[in-house]
């Protein structure tokens, strides 16, 4: 058996339980995937930039924000979150409706999740972290770029948490 | 148009731009928009160990961290062309709090006192620095995205899992901030 077989033999015997990493998908196994060399990707930087200046100009990434959030004190988060979230459901909404497709002309395509008890369980222990770093994985990323170099230990430390999950994975309840 | 943008942004220009990200990576090449992935790519890529769920094709995801890096020199432009001088504002009822436990610098995004190499060598700031960084990383991983994969994309795409997530990211937040954190910063 090939390595790539393996893998997708792997992606098969494992329940779909992250979201996403679509690469795990055994339907995606199946498409013939083109080579295309690293500048292609780019454009997604140039998103990261945008957002990464959104995110720390808005204050999303101060812990301050943050704990006000969870303390009701302010409502900053929650406008921004509730913004983010309407634009984005009208945007998938035109998509879907008009099948809008790619710059490449390949079809958008999205991917129902299932229920499980992590988005449960790991859901409040993410939020518990969440709290107390004041960033979740997105802002994480910003802090360090705008020069707070300890958070590097944070995401140390969040990488160490998934490798532990990865881990623990099949004895944990989903 | 420079002090302009110097400004901290408000909350529906920050909540636009963030929605837009959606669209922008669906119509870039299909990508759904999660950044915790990256941290189980950073696994696959750096150390496997032979766990299943590490075992996967990172190479076809380097998108995301291209991304990842680009919000890294996203801030790095705001933060030092796009400063704003002026101290962050904070709500006075948490300046007061956070006075009862010395925590008093509002000069920046975090205060010096808990996020700081040498507050890091302090219980407290071990314990929200490291603990709070596994929980988010083991977390994220076990609800099977964060609040970008599951807050905005999940959710805006309307899949029940993503919002019964996004309820339990709140609740374990309301928890560990009104219930919890008040101990850990007596520390």
């Amino acid at each position: 058996m090939s390595d790539q077989q393996n893998i997708v033999a792997a992606g098969k015997a494992m329940m779909q339980t992250d979201f996403e990493v679509h690469s795990v998908d055994a339907e995606r196994h199946r498409k013939p995937h083109q080579k295309k060399s690293w500048p292609h990707n780019l454009k997604y930087a140039i998103v990261g930039v945008f957002f990464g200046i959104t995110f720390t100009k808005a204050e999303i990434v101060s812990w301050f924000r943050i704990q006000e959030m969870f303390r009701l004190q302010n409502f900053h988060m929650y406008g921004v979150i509730g913004t983010a979230i309407i634009v984005g459901a009208i945007s998938v909404w035109i998509i879907k409706k008009y099948r809008v497709k790619t710059i490449h002309g390949n079809p958008i395509e999205f991917h129902p999740k299932q229920f499980n008890k992590g988005q449960i369980i790991g859901g409040v222990i993410f939020g518990l972290g969440w709290a107390m770093t004041g960033a979740c994985p997105g802002p994480l990323f910003a802090q360090i770029g705008a020069g707070f170099l300890v958070i590097a230990v944070v995401l140390i430390s969040a990488i160490g948490g998934t490798w532990v999950y990865g881990y623990f994975r099949e004895r944990l309840p989903h | 148009m420079l002090d302009f943008l110097k400004q901290p942004w408000s909350w529906y220009v920050a909540g636009i731009l963030i929605g837009l990200t959606v669209p922008a990576l669906l119509i870039l090449g299909n990508k759904h928009f999660g950044i915790s992935a990256n941290l189980r790519h950073a696994c696959a890529a750096c150390i496997p160990a032979n766990i299943k769920f590490f075992q996967y094709n990172w190479k076809k995801e380097t998108w995301n961290l291209f991304f990842a890096a680009g919000i890294v020199l996203g801030a790095f432009i705001a933060s030092y062309f796009l400063a704003d001088p002026a101290p962050v504002k904070v709500a006075p009822a948490l300046l007061s709090e956070l006075k009862g436990y010395g925590i008093q610098d509002h000069a920046n995004v975090l205060p010096s006192e808990l996020f700081s190499f040498s507050a890091l060598l302090t219980v407290r700031g071990f314990i929200l620095l490291v603990v709070g960084g596994f929980f988010v990383g083991f977390g994220a991983r076990y609800a099977g995205g964060c609040t970008s994969g599951h807050s905005i994309m999940g959710i805006s795409d309307f899949q029940v899992p993503s919002m019964i997530a996004t309820a339990s990211f709140m609740a374990g937040g309301f928890i560990m901030a009104n219930l919890v954190l008040p101990y850990i910063l007596r520390l």
